[in-house]
């Protein structure tokens, strides 16, 4: 648990949309999913998803319906609308470009400069 | 459309809270029940899996908060948490929350009734179709808007600007509806008037231009809705009935609309007749002589007033240059109809201004007093908002709740405002102060109004509101827990102790204002006006309205006077031109020249007395004093030398001294000689302000007048009085219009500007005095509650309780000294202003001083008597055990 990384303020949501992406998910499913794409590194803790996806279908990027989960539970199911698909390739684009950014601003070498 | 979408959003979440809620905690216990299978799986019991879960999910209570944030609809609900939070606050100082509703409720009242003074004069046009269209003609200098009759019909036919033009003529005649005849105001009109305003009739028809054949035709009566509904009692059958109007038939043909209410705002008449049936073909074939009241019409489609203008000059240029003697030059510009252009529009416009100048001002006034006072208890609560800070409640969420409150505190004070505003107004509409003529000024509160003062309600909340924002914005809750207090004690004069100098001096001079009124007013009453007005009645007649010719007036007015004489109990009877004080309106002043003056011009004019035509009996009904010499006998007629009686000014004025005048003679207008036989004490006649006039008092034998006044003394019951007055009358001719009232009530129209300007300035007052004092308490408590630990410090150490007030309110009673005594002062300057409308208006009376200061002192008492309890209920023990 120690060597998990805190989450960077506005990466919950991108993390969510993605998690979404690959099919609808209750949200202790998101936490889980989120967990095994990210190779369990992120820190998140489980209420703190919530306001995240109450703010997300606000937006309209994600829609909300009852259903039954894999545990015959019933439980609240998360997709992505097309809006929410849009948002996450603009976002993912983003982020790559700032990842590469600040990547290559850190592992600049001095005879570089 | 987001906006909308996300409102409706927001409001839909309200009222679905509930299910919300229930939705919310479903979810997060679903995901809790996830978790514990999978930890229950992993070989935990039941019971440990879901208690490891619940704390692996962390603060509960928190995220639901956040999500229901997140999902909004939280604003609304915290903004009804606030508005609970603010009433029970309020609930809980009834004291402060009285205070400011009230302070507001006189403010925005005051604003709302001047607002709808402003509305109904200015902003709403007459009621008819069209009324940005329709303006009235303004013919330049002298009589504005009036017009003969044949240039009228040449503007009429020759302009190019006007869809059409109308004119139309207030006027007053006799009605004989075969009950008792009365005199009525009525609109004479040109045959195409109700064309012209494109209106239609209630009941039956209106006349038009095809109506009109000459003088004396189409003798048709249009009631106004007003007069159909209280003296036709709203018959129907009133439509085709024939009365008399001065003694000639007309037949009714029509109802106006109720809306509908002339094109004059100040005088709404009872009927409409058409202008060639009431006039003579003399009157209406004179082109000299402007007497038709005012020309109005639609302007054409896309023509503006300025573009109209040249056009009608150019017709004003062809009617001079046609009939040089009977036009002068015209300088024509158009005007909004309704009001009579300048001449009533815009000392009309200044005067609302003004009111309404002063009514923003108490409302700022107000706002100041209410933001000192909602600063006072921001101090009072700065604990309450540290601790608040503290605990992490954001400054934007405590801002937002002050302003609830605030706005809560305002819309109150607006709701009863409006609420006392409206109630005034009613009454104000239904009011009207002058029996004999009926103005009609609508100041029902309308739509306008209401919004206006919920507006200002509502900008008024935000202004005091804002006031403590800084105060809170700067609170430093780690310093505030620490140390208990809030500020330094500030020793500089600020801004707000300015304003509030200002302000009490304003009201200072409001209250010396109102006083000195008050007492002008009361010593008006009992004044000596050179007469006794007490126990007369006065009946107002026009034989010439009746239909007498001028050489059966006098023999009729005889016999008038001989039938009031056999009433019982009538002390004595007399007939005058016009009751001095009365404002009859038929009062005129005439020159006079000396004897010895041969080239009467309006340069050797001696003296321009008021010319009263009295009986004989006169003076002795009016009690009059007689000084000298003899009154008139009835001897003194056509036959016999002129004579008059002349009062105290007359004789200084042209004989130099009231010792010789008696036998001496003077000259009228025409150079007839009269010879003075007597002299009255001089007398009020026209206003009670007014300093002595001259005038002269003629035989009405020799100087006949048709219109006139009898006055009947007598002590027994006014009302019996009146009946048998009018009974008596209506036995000589039952044709005759009379209006009675008695001599008192006459004088009541006189002292009708007096008593307004002394309301007005009454309410003023009272306006200032509540604000002044809400402004000192708000001051004096809030030095109070600043200063409290450091007052109880000086109780710890032995401070009397006269230093304490010191300590506490010495700076509040300066203020209040300082600006009382400048108000005073002020107020003393500027009373020689009032001086024109209140009767012996002078502060320099030891009454009115002490009273000022009274008024004043008692205001402070008031105003600081919460504060010094408080101050002098300080415990130290308690104080600084607390802090």
């Amino acid at each position: 648990m120690t060597d998990q990384a805190q989450l960077l303020p506005g990466t919950l949501d991108l993390l969510i949309l993605r998690a979404v992406s690959l099919g609808p998910l209750h949200g202790y499913g998101i936490l889980l999913r989120i967990g095994q794409i990210s190779g369990n590194a992120l820190l998140i803790e489980q209420g703190a998803l919530y306001p995240g996806l109450f703010r997300l279908v606000r937006q309209g990027l994600l829609k909300a319906s009852w259903g039954t989960s894999e545990n015959n539970r019933r439980a609240k199911f998360y997709e992505l609308t097309a809006a929410g698909r849009k948002r996450l390739r603009e976002e993912t684009a983003n982020w790559n470009r700032l990842v590469s950014a600040i990547g290559s601003a850190l592992g600049a070498q001095p005879e570089e400069v | 459309m987001k906006l909308l979408d996300s409102l409706r959003f927001r409001i839909a979440t309200l009222f679905h809270r509930s299910q919300m809620n229930a939705e919310l905690e479903e979810e997060l216990r679903s995901h809790i029940q996830h978790r514990a299978d999978d930890l229950e799986r992993s070989g935990l019991s039941r019971a440990e899996a879901e208690r490891r879960a619940r704390i692996e999910f962390g603060g509960h209570a928190r995220y639901k908060e956040e999500s229901r944030e997140a999902a909004g609809g939280t604003l609304l609900e915290s903004f009804f948490k606030d508005v609970r939070y603010a009433l029970r606050l309020l609930r809980k100082s009834p004291g402060f929350t009285v205070v400011a509703v009230v302070t507001l409720a006189l403010a925005i009242g005051a604003n709302a009734v001047v607002f709808s003074a402003l509305n109904a004069c200015l902003l709403r046009p007459l009621n008819v179709p069209q009324p940005e269209s329709l303006y009235g003609l303004q013919y330049g200098e002298g009589v504005k808007g009036a017009q003969s009759y044949p240039n009228y019909l040449d503007f009429r036919d020759r302009n190019n600007s006007f869809d059409d033009l109308a004119a139309y003529h207030m006027t007053r005649v006799g009605l004989d509806t075969g009950e008792n005849p009365t005199r009525v105001w009525i609109y004479e009109v040109t045959g195409n008037y109700f064309d012209v305003l494109k209106i239609q009739p209630y009941l039956g028809r209106f006349f038009n231009p095809s109506d009109e054949h000459g003088a004396h035709s189409a003798p048709y009566i249009v009631l106004s809705h007003g007069y159909w509904h209280s003296h036709f009692q709203d018959d129907p059958g009133a439509v085709g009935r024939t009365v008399e109007i001065n003694k000639r038939p007309f037949t009714i043909i029509g109802v106006a609309p109720p809306q509908f209410k002339g094109t004059f705002v100040l005088l709404s008449p009872d009927f409409f007749v058409p202008i060639v049936s009431l006039e003579d073909a003399d009157t209406l074939n004179t082109r000299s002589g402007r007497w038709i009241f005012e020309t109005i019409g639609h302007l054409k489609t896309g023509v503006t007033p300025a573009q109209a203008a040249p056009d009608l000059n150019s017709i004003g240029e062809y009617l001079q240059k046609t009939y040089p003697k009977a036009n002068g030059k015209m300088n024509i510009s158009l005007s909004r109809a309704g009001l009579y252009g300048e001449t009533f529009e815009r000392p009309l416009r200044g005067f609302v201004a003004a009111l309404m100048l002063l009514a923003g001002l108490i409302l700022l006034a107000a706002c100041a007093n209410l933001g000192s006072l909602f600063a006072a208890r921001a101090a009072e609560r700065s604990r309450e908002v540290a601790v608040r800070l503290a605990l992490g409640s954001s400054r934007f969420r405590i801002l937002r709740q002050l302003f609830t409150e605030a706005l809560l505190i305002s819309l109150a004070g607006g709701a009863v405002g409006i609420w006392g505003g409206a109630m005034l107004l009613r009454r104000l509409s239904a009011w009207n102060p002058f029996p004999q003529l009926p103005t009609n000024v609508p100041v029902n509160p309308d739509a306008n109004v209401y919004a206006v003062a919920v507006l200002l309600a509502f900008v008024s909340g935000i202004l005091f509101g804002a006031v403590p924002v800084r105060q809170v914005l700067h609170t430093d809750p780690y310093e505030l827990i620490k140390s208990g207090s809030l500020a330094k004690l500030g020793r500089r004069i600020t801004f707000r102790e300015v304003l509030l100098a200002v302000q009490i001096a304003i009201c200072a001079v409001l209250v010396t204002f109102s006083l000195v009124a008050v007492r002008g007013l009361l010593r008006s009453l009992h004044s000596d006006f050179g007469f006794e007005p007490e126990n007369v009645i006065l009946a107002d007649t026009d034989l010439d309205m009746a239909g007498y010719p001028d050489d059966a007036v006098p023999a009729m007015q005889k016999r008038m006077l001989e039938a009031m004489q056999t009433i019982p109990d009538v002390t004595s009877v007399g007939l005058t031109n016009c009751a001095p004080l009365s404002s009859c309106g038929r009062l005129s002043r005439s020159s006079v020249y000396s004897d010895t003056t041969s080239d009467l011009r309006p340069s050797t004019v001696a003296a321009s007395p008021l010319q009263f035509q009295i009986s004989p009996e006169f003076f002795a009904v009016a009690e009059m004093p007689v000084l000298a010499g003899r009154v008139f006998t009835s001897h003194d007629d056509k036959s016999s030398p002129r004579v008059a009686v002349i009062n105290q000014a007359f004789a200084r004025e042209v004989f130099g001294s009231p010792e010789n005048a008696l036998g001496r003679y003077f000259k009228i207008w025409n150079g007839t000689r009269i010879q003075v036989v007597g002299m009255v004490r001089d007398g009020k006649y026209t206003s009670l302000t007014e300093d002595s006039q001259s005038a002269m008092f003629l035989p009405i034998l020799q100087a006949p007048a048709s219109a006139s006044y009898l006055m009947v003394r007598s002590e027994s019951n006014p009302q019996r009085l009146a009946a048998a007055i009018r009974s008596r009358l209506r036995d000589l001719d039952a044709g005759l219009p009379v209006f009675l009232q008695t001599w008192p009530e006459a004088l009541d129209r006189v002292l009708f500007g007096p008593r307004l300007a002394t309301l007005t300035l009454g309410v003023l007052g009272a306006l200032g005095a509540i604000l002044s004092i809400t402004g000192i308490f708000g001051m004096a408590a809030y030095s109070v509650s600043k200063r409290l630990r450091e007052l109880g410090i000086r109780v710890a150490l032995g401070a009397q309780r006269k230093e304490v007030l010191e300590a506490a309110l010495g700076r509040a009673v300066k203020l209040l000294a300082f600006g009382s005594a400048a108000g005073l002062l002020l107020g003393i300057l500027a009373s020689r202003v009032l001086a024109s409308i209140v009767y012996q208006a002078t502060p320099r009376d030891p009454l009115v001083l002490a009273g000022v200061v009274l008024a004043m002192a008692l205001l402070g008492l008031v105003a600081t008597w919460i504060p010094a309890q408080r101050a002098l209920s300080i415990d130290p023990a308690i104080l600084l055990r607390e802090e």
